[in-house]
C-alpha cells in the first residue's frame, strides 16, 4: 500500500504541471508596468462590445481586466469587505438602492469626470462625486399583449389598478430581499402610497393573489405568460427595456414586441461607477470612467446591458425607440432615504406578504 | 454468523512507511487548513468580532428570534426527510445497478449520475413545466433527483463487490430473503449506506437553489438565509452566527457518523463485480428491475428529457436552432463566450479540480485507513457543510496577501470545486480500502509473494480502481459545480453552468433556449465522463 502515496505524489506533480500549463498565472499580468492593466470589478450582467473596449485599449494602452462577482448586491458587499485591500481599480454596477451604503463605507475616492457635464442633474445622485452615473434602467411592470387581446381586457395603467378584481391572479413579483427589481418595485409602491400607506396596498395585492418568486428569472420565464416558457400570469415586474430585448432575442425573428410596459409603474435605477480607494492606477482608472461616459460606450450600453445611456443626446438603437416605451415620470427616491429605510421596509414587507 | 476477524493493526512499521504516512496526513491537513479553515475562520471572525472584541449576541439572536429559529428547524427536518426519501427510493436502484446484469446497464448507470450535476435553476424549471407546483413536495422530489446518484454510486460500489457467499449460505440454511437482507446484506452495506446518507443529508442541509426556486420565498434554510443576510443586508454578524450554527450541526453529525461507523466496517471478502452480478433470474429480481427502471425513468429521466426535447424544439421549427444560437447570441460582446471555449474552460477547470481532489482526498483516505482514525475523513467532509457564500467571502478576505493572493486568480475556481469534490473521493475510496480483507494479503504472502508484491498485487489495483471511480465522480461534480464557482471573484473564463446563468439573466426565447442547449451539452459531457470512467476501469485495470 506504500505505493499509493507515491502514485498520489506523482499525481500531485502532474497536477501542478497541468495547472501551470492550463492556468496562466494571474500574477504575471500585473507584474509588467507597461502597457498598463487595470481591473474593473463588476456584476455578472456587465457587458460591452469587444470592439468598443478594444478601441479604448488601443487608444490608451490600458488593458481592462474584467472581474465579475455575482449580482449587484454581492459586488457592493464584497467591495465593502475588501476595502482595505481592494479587488480592483474601478467598480461598476452599484445602483441607487445600494449607493448610500457604498459611499458611507468610504470605498470610493472622489473624481469628477469632465464628461459629467452631459449628464442630466437628476441622475447625478452623489453631490460629492464619489460615484459617476453611467446608465439607468426603469423597473416596470410588463404585460403580455396577446393575453390581454385574447380576453379583450383593458390594460392596467396605475399601480392602484393592480388591486382590482379584474387582475386577480395576474401579477408576479420578485422577493425584494433576494432580487433587485423586486426591491425597486417595493420602493415604487412606497413612493406611490407613502410610508404609511404601502402596507395596505400590499395587503390588497396579496388578497388579489399576487405571486412572489425569488428572482427575475423565475418571474419572467416560469410565471410570466409573455416569457414564452408556459407561464400563466400576464403581468410581471421586469424592465422598460424588456420589450426591446424580447425582439432582439426572438426566435424566429419578429419586428413587434409581444410584450409591453406599464409606463406609470416604473422605478428608476441608476447605475454608477466609482474609483476604488487604494488604487495604484489612478490616472488609468480615471480614463476608464471618462471612457464609460464617452459617446462610444454610451451608445453601446442599450444593446449590451439593456439599459439607457445617461449622457443626453446619445442615439438609441431603433429596436429601443420602437419597442421600449420610456417611463412616464418614473418613481425616484433619494439614495440616503433608501439606505436608511431599505432593510426595515424589506422586513416589514416580508411580514405582510410572506408570513 | 461469526464476524470476520478485525484487521490487525497493519503489518507496516518501518520508518519509511511511517514517514510516508506522515506526509500523507500532512498534505490534506495543510490543504484544509489553508483553503478551508483559515478563510472560514477569517470571515466568521469578521462577523462575530468586528472590532476585535467577541460579541456573541448574534448567536443568541439565532435561537431567540422566532424567524431564525424556524429557519434552523426547517433546515434540519427537510434535510432529514429528503435523506430518508432518497434512501428509500435509491437503495433498490443501487441493488439493481450493482447486482443485476441487463442490456444497457452501464448507460443507465451513467445516466443516473447526470442529475447530480445539473444546474438547479433549469431543473427547477423542468419540474415546474412538468406540473409540479412550488411546494415542500417539490423540494423533496428535487432533493431525491439530485442525490439519487450519491446512493447508487456510494452504496452500489460496495454492493457490486460484496461476496454473496454468506447470503447464499444463509438462504440455503433456510433463512428468508428478508432475513438475509436484514441480517447479512444490510450490516455489510452499512458503511456505504451511512456514508451516502451523510452526503445526501449534507447536500440537503445546505441546499440553496432548490429551496429558492422550488420552495418559493416563504421557505428558507440556513443556507438561503446566510445568502440573504450577507449579500443583501450585509448583516455579517447574523450571517456568521448562522454559519457557526450550520458548521456546529455538521461537525456534530460527522462526529456521530464517525462513532457509528467505527466498528461498523469490518474487512469483507470483496469479489469481482462480474462474479457477483447475475441476470435477473427470479420473479423478485425481474419485478425489482422493472420497478426501479420505472422509478428512474419518471424521477430522473423525465425532467432531463423535458429539457432535451425543449432544447430541440424552438418555435422556428425542430432542430438545432438553440444550439446554433449558443454560438451567435451576444457575439461581439464581452459577455459572449463561444460554446467550445466554455466547454474548454469547464473541462480544464474540472481536470485541475479532479487532480487536486483525488490527490488530497486519496492521501487522506489512505492515511485515515492506515492510522485507523476517522477524523481526517470528517475534516475533509466539512466543506460540504458550509455555505458557499461564507466560503467565497472568506476566500476574499483571507487569501488576499502574498504569498497567497488568489483573488482574481484562475486557481480559485478549481480550488473551490476541489473542496466540494474531495469528500466524495474520501467517501468512495476509504470504505473500499478499509474493506480489503487482510486474509487476501495473508494468502498472497503464504503463496510466496514478497511484501512489495503483495502491495502491488492486492492493494494497488483495489485502491487504483476506487480512485478511478472517485475521479470520474469528482470530475462530473466539478463540471456542473455552480454554487462555489459563482461566489469567488473570477476572471472571464466562464464555465458552462455560468454561461447557463448568464443566458437566463436576459429576456427572450433564444436566451432561454440557448441556456437549455448549454445544459444539454453539460449533460452529454457528464454522461461521457462517467461512461469513460466506467470503461477505463473495466478495461485497463481489471476488476478484483
Amino acid at each position: 500500500m506504500r505505493r499509493i502515496p507515491v502514485l498520489l505524489a506523482a499525481l500531485a506533480a502532474l497536477a501542478a504541471l497541468a495547472a501551470l500549463a492550463a492556468v496562466p498565472a494571474a500574477a504575471g499580468a500585473q507584474a509588467s508596468p507597461k502597457p498598463q492593466t487595470i481591473t474593473l470589478v463588476t456584476h455578472d450582467s456587465f457587458a460591452v462590445s469587444k470592439d468598443v473596449l478594444g478601441a479604448f485599449t488601443k487608444r490608451t494602452g490600458i488593458t481592462v481586466k474584467i472581474l465579475q462577482v455575482g449580482d449587484a448586491g454581492q459586488v457592493v458587499n464584497q467591495a465593502i469587505l475588501t476595502k482595505d485591500n481592494p479587488l480592483g481599480d474601478v467598480l461598476f454596477g452599484v445602483d441607487n438602492t445600494f449607493l448610500s451604503r457604498a459611499v458611507d463605507e468610504g470605498i470610493f475616492e472622489q473624481y469628477r469626470s469632465p464628461a459629467l457635464d452631459g449628464v442630466p442633474a437628476a441622475l447625478q445622485l452623489d453631490p460629492k462625486n464619489r460615484v459617476t452615473p453611467i446608465d439607468y434602467g426603469d423597473v416596470c411592470i410588463n404585460y403580455d399583449k396577446q393575453w390581454f387581446a385574447d380576453r379583450k381586457l383593458k390594460l392596467p395603467r396605475t399601480l392602484a389598478d393592480l388591486t382590482k378584481p379584474t387582475y386577480k391572479g395576474a401579477l408576479v413579483v420578485e422577493d425584494p430581499s433576494t432580487s433587485s427589481p423586486g426591491l425597486a418595485f417595493l420602493l415604487a409602491t412606497v413612493q406611490e402610497f407613502g410610508p404609511d400607506g404601502w402596507q395596505q396596498y400590499w395587503k390588497q395585492l396579496v388578497d388579489n393573489d399576487v405571486q412572489v418568486v425569488d428572482g427575475w428569472e423565475q418571474a419572467y420565464y416560469e410565471a410570466f405568460s409573455g416569457g414564452g416558457q408556459g407561464g400563466k400570469r400576464p403581468l410581471v415586474v421586469s424592465y422598460a427595456s424588456s420589450p426591446a430585448a424580447a425582439v432582439v432575442f426572438a426566435d424566429p425573428p419578429i419586428s413587434t414586441s409581444p410584450i409591453g410596459t406599464m409606463t406609470q409603474s416604473c422605478f428608476r435605477q441608476v447605475e454608477f461607477a466609482g474609483i476604488l480607494k487604494g488604487t495604484e492606477h489612478r490616472a488609468a482608472a480615471r480614463q476608464l470612467v471618462d471612457f464609460m461616459l464617452s459617446e462610444q460606450f454610451q451608445g453601446d450600453v442599450p444593446l449590451q446591458m439593456f439599459v439607457y445611456p445617461v449622457v443626453e443626446g446619445t442615439t438609441l438603437p431603433k429596436v429601443f425607440t420602437q419597442n421600449a416605451d420610456a417611463a412616464e415620470s418614473p418613481y425616484e427616491m433619494s439614495p440616503t432615504r433608501i439606505g436608511k429605510q431599505r432593510d426595515a421596509w424589506i422586513r416589514e414587507w416580508t411580514g405582510i406578504v410572506l408570513r | 454468523m461469526t464476524r470476520p476477524p478485525r484487521a490487525r493493526a497493519a503489518t507496516y512499521g518501518t520508518r519509511g512507511s511511517r514517514v510516508a504516512a506522515g506526509i500523507a496526513i500532512a498534505i490534506p491537513c495543510a490543504f484544509i487548513a489553508v483553503f478551508f479553515a483559515y478563510p472560514v475562520a477569517s470571515i466568521l471572525g469578521r462577523g462575530l468580532a468586528p472590532n476585535g472584541a467577541l460579541d456573541l449576541d448574534p448567536l443568541r439572536r439565532v435561537f431567540t428570534d422566532p424567524t431564525q429559529r424556524g429557519v434552523v428547524w426547517f433546515t434540519v427536518w427537510q434535510a432529514a426527510l429528503s435523506t430518508l426519501l432518497t434512501l428509500v427510493l435509491a437503495l433498490p436502484g443501487a441493488y439493481v445497478l450493482a447486482r443485476l446484469r441487463f442490456p444497457g446497464r452501464s448507460l443507465v448507470r451513467a445516466l443516473v449520475t447526470i442529475p447530480f450535476v445539473m444546474p438547479t435553476v433549469l431543473v427547477a424549471s423542468a419540474f415546474l413545466a412538468l406540473g409540479v407546483p412550488r411546494s415542500l413536495g417539490a423540494i423533496l422530489l428535487a432533493h431525491v433527483f439530485f442525490n439519487y446518484a450519491v446512493v447508487v454510486r456510494v452504496v452500489g460500489e460496495l454492493w457490486r463487490h460484496l461476496d454473496p457467499q454468506e447470503e447464499d449460505a444463509a438462504r440455503m440454511l433456510g433463512a428468508s430473503r428478508l432475513r438475509v437482507f436484514r441480517e447479512i446484506t444490510l450490516p455489510a452495506l452499512r458503511p456505504g449506506i451511512v456514508a451516502a446518507a451523510t452526503i445526501t443529508f449534507l447536500f440537503c442541509f445546505t441546499s440553496f437553489g432548490v429551496i429558492l426556486f422550488l420552495g418559493g420565498p416563504t421557505r428558507s434554510t440556513i443556507e438561503t438565509e446566510i445568502y440573504r443576510q450577507t449579500t443583501r443586508f450585509l448583516d455579517l454578524p447574523l450571517a456568521a452566527a448562522l454559519s457557526i450554527v450550520q458548521l456546529a450541526a455538521v461537525i456534530a453529525l460527522l462526529w456521530l457518523v464517525g462513532r457509528f461507523q467505527r466498528g461498523a466496517s469490518v474487512p469483507r471478502r470483496l469479489r469481482a463485480a462480474r462474479e457477483v452480478e447475475h441476470r435477473p433470474r427470479s420473479i423478485a429480481d425481474r419485478v425489482l428491475l422493472v420497478t426501479n427502471l420505472t422509478v428512474m425513468a419518471t424521477l430522473l429521466a423525465l425532467p432531463l428529457g423535458e429539457l432535451v426535447v425543449r432544447s430541440l424544439t424552438p418555435p422556428s421549427g425542430p432542430g438545432f436552432g438553440y444550439y446554433r444560437a449558443l454560438g451567435t447570441v451576444r457575439a461581439g460582446s464581452t459577455l459572449f463566450v463561444a460554446p467550445l471555449d466554455a466547454v474548454g474552460n469547464s473541462l480544464r477547470f474540472a481536470v485541475v479540480a479532479t487532480v487536486i481532489a483525488v490527490t488530497v482526498g486519496g492521501l487522506a483516505a489512505w492515511a485515515g485507513v492506515r492510522t485507523r482514525s476517522r477524523w481526517l475523513e470528517g475534516a475533509l467532509a466539512l466543506p460540504l457543510g458550509i455555505s458557499a457564500v461564507t466560503l467565497g467571502f472568506g476566500f476574499l478576505i483571507a487569501l488576499d496577501e502574498p504569498p497567497l493572493d488568489l483573488r482574481g486568480s484562475q486557481w480559485l475556481v478549481p480550488l473551490a470545486q476541489a473542496l466540494v469534490a474531495m469528500p466524495f473521493v474520501v467517501l468512495l475510496t476509504a470504505p473500499v480500502l478499509r474493506a480489503i480483507d487482510p486474509r487476501m494479503r495473508d494468502a498472497a504472502t503464504m503463496l510466496g509473494a514478497s511484501p512489495a508484491r503483495v502491495r502491488r498485487a492486492v492493494d494497488l489495483p483495489i485502491a487504483a480502481r476506487a480512485l478511478f471511480v472517485a475521479a470520474a465522480f469528482a470530475f462530473a461534480i466539478s463540471l456542473g459545480e455552480f454554487g462555489a464557482t459563482t461566489f469567488v471573484a473570477r476572471p472571464d473564463t466562464p464555465t458552462i453552468p455560468i454561461v447557463v446563468y448568464r443566458l437566463l439573466g436576459q429576456p427572450g426565447d433564444v436566451s432561454f433556449g440557448a441556456a437549455m442547449a448549454a445544459s444539454c451539452i453539460l449533460m452529454l459531457l457528464v454522461a461521457l465522463a462517467v461512461l469513460a470512467g466506467d470503461r477505463v476501469r473495466a478495461g485497463r485495470l481489471g476488476e478484483f
